[in-house]
């Protein structure tokens, strides 16, 4: 069962403190606070790989488009049991939409042998959840979406579940070589062991250019996408709540009036 | 004349309220909207969806009685190509994710999803999006193009009254092989825990930013003196610290408590969908931007380790 896993490192935004500041070009953000993480959906596809691979044997290739500093994403999933890496990186890729960014994938994985291809069905940044989906139909394979179980029927099928709406789970069979975008908390990401982190650390990261890629300029990026995002935009605020103001103590205070009032104390 | 399509959605019997939203904002997109109904003794879900569209295009065949993408893919893009609509919309439910990229790809037409507002620029629909959770908007512009594909957001708009009355065309199947590639099997229901939190009348919901599940215990101790039952968003219960069926959201429960107190919680719209009708929400976090302020009757923006045991000692001493 040899899998592709594709990974992509974000700014640690999903944290309820992290504040994101459009930059002066008003297309990107202000990223001098930020931490970065891998994207969390992705966090538990790599997860899903390993636990394949260690259950059925192949091979586990981790694929990024990312600059040198997602090469921490990369070996954190090379820790964990990840065999091999790609990581694709042009100036020219920066603007990537939906297609540009599958087509990216596209010309790396296309060459490998994979049962599966797996991404995250979601990243926390530009939130697409299409990048996956739209990759399947470029390999020209069938793709489950949402995926919160997986199950080996035989080398030729898979059972995959798909959370939908209110937790409901579809189950269904799909064809080896597939694709599935999976969802967080399928499973229970393990830690990096010493000893895989230090292995991980000598295994060589495969480059790949835009030209060693085999695209054009008007394939990638914004020459390359069919919806470019032109201008960011801080949201509209609606009617925003009544803030209680002063200190812990002070708005502590005011709150347990406000529901002794309203009769909910 | 631009037609628009909107793709009907609907699951074990039921015709889902984002097909109607979708056939209102369509409204407003072209002179001519119409509804892609793919179903199996679907009937009324045809008449319904005839109440909002000029015309409903209808395949009744077993093929469609489960939603399966490959299934859908292959009729959607056989009656898009044959009709020729200006724009398409498809919910960006979990069903519409598993199609809407692939169906783009397939038909050659600039697509995008989670379109949250949708302006006509001429004859050019113009996107907006929003990215880092809801954080920030993106106005996206798609390139030149006959046709566009856009994933609307569940709820991102109301469904309007109806009031009109489309021709219903039963179309043939345009799929005629066999579809093997993917197979829909059954649905298996999500399982019931010991409290069931849409009948709670007090929710306490905890979220990321509570840090670690160590600290569930304080906000056990918060909720008890409310008389609240504990919640949660997605992240804490991927994290393992509550069990799933506690967790509020598209993919968990929709609550409407008398008082929801959000802790730590940013306000995703996953997560905002599945508690936008509570009747009171207060919420605590540190982050002055976070969305869920735009839902709240009263916010605290603070240290949510500070207020939260300073409230623990207030109710505390108002109970006496």
């Amino acid at each position: 069962m040899n899998i592709v896993v594709c990974v992509k490192q974000v700014p640690d935004t999903s944290d309820p403190d992290t504040e994101v500041h459009i930059d002066s070009t008003g297309r990107g953000v202000d990223e001098s606070k930020f931490s970065f993480v891998i994207n969390d959906a992705d966090n538990y596809a790599v997860e899903e790989a390993i636990r394949l691979k260690e259950k059925h044997g192949g091979e586990v290739t981790v694929v990024n488009i990312g600059p040198e500093g997602a090469n921490q994403v990369i070996r954190m999933a090379l820790a964990k049991g990840g065999n091999s890496a790609i990581r694709l990186f042009d100036e020219k890729f920066a603007f990537s939409d939906i297609v540009a960014t599958a087509r990216i994938l596209h010309s790396a994985i296309k060459d490998l042998s994979y049962d599966i291809v797996m991404t995250g069905c979601m990243a926390s940044d530009d939130g697409f959840a299409a990048v996956g989906v739209t990759l399947a139909q470029m390999l020209g394979i069938p793709h489950a979406a949402m995926v919160k179980h997986v199950e080996v029927i035989d080398e030729k099928k898979l059972k995959v579940g798909r959370e939908l709406e209110g937790g409901l789970m579809e189950m269904l069979e799909i064809e080896i070589p597939c694709l599935l975008t999976i969802q967080t908390g399928i499973n229970e990401p393990r830690y990096a062991s010493f000893k895989g982190i230090r292995e991980a650390s000598k295994k060589e990261i495969k480059l790949m250019d835009l030209s060693a890629a085999g695209l054009g300029d008007d394939m990638v990026g914004e020459a390359g996408s069919v919806a470019v995002m032109k201008q960011y935009s801080v949201p509209e605020v609606g009617e925003l709540a009544e803030m209680l103001e002063g200190d812990a103590g002070e708005t502590s205070t005011k709150l347990a009036q406000i529901l002794k009032e309203k009769g909910l104390v | 004349m631009a037609e628009v399509f909107v793709l009907a959605e609907h699951r074990q019997g039921e015709l889902r309220e984002v097909s109607l939203e979708l056939l209102t904002l369509a409204s407003d997109l072209g002179d001519k909207v119409t509804a892609v109904l793919l179903g199996s003794g679907t009937d009324e879900f045809a008449n319904r969806c005839a109440n909002f569209a000029d015309r409903v295009l209808y395949v009744d065949d077993v093929m469609f009685s489960n939603f399966n993408a490959s299934a859908y893919q292959a009729a959607l893009s056989e009656l898009i190509k044959k009709e020729k609509p200006k724009t398409v919309l498809i919910g960006n439910t979990v069903q519409g994710v598993d199609l809407i990229g692939s169906l783009g790809v397939e038909l050659d037409v600039p697509f995008t999803t989670d379109a949250i507002a949708i302006q006509m620029e001429g004859d050019k629909p113009a996107v907006t999006r929003q990215y880092y959770g809801g954080k920030i908007n993106g106005a996206v512009e798609f390139k030149d193009s006959e046709m566009y594909l856009i994933g609307v957001r569940e709820a991102a708009a109301p469904a309007g009254e109806g009031g009109k009355s489309g021709e219903i065309v039963k179309v043939e199947n345009p799929v005629t092989v066999e579809i093997t590639a993917r197979r829909f099997l059954e649905y298996v229901e999500a399982q019931v825990g010991e409290v069931d939190i849409t009948q709670s009348a007090t929710l306490v919901s905890v979220g990321r930013g509570i840090r670690e599940d160590k600290n569930i215990p304080m906000m056990e101790e918060l909720a008890g003196l409310l008389g609240a039952d504990l919640s949660a968003s997605r992240a804490v219960v991927d994290a393992g610290w509550l069990p799933q069926d506690r967790q509020v959201g598209i993919s968990g429960k929709t609550v409407k408590p008398k008082l929801y107190l959000a802790v730590g919680i940013s306000g995703a719209f996953q997560h905002v969908t599945g508690m936008k009708g509570s009747e009171l929400v207060v919420a605590i976090n540190k982050d002055p931007d976070a969305p869920i302020f735009q839902y709240a009757d009263y916010g605290i923006v603070d240290d949510l380790f500070k207020v939260v045991p300073a409230l623990i000692e207030k109710l505390k001493e108002t109970k006496g």
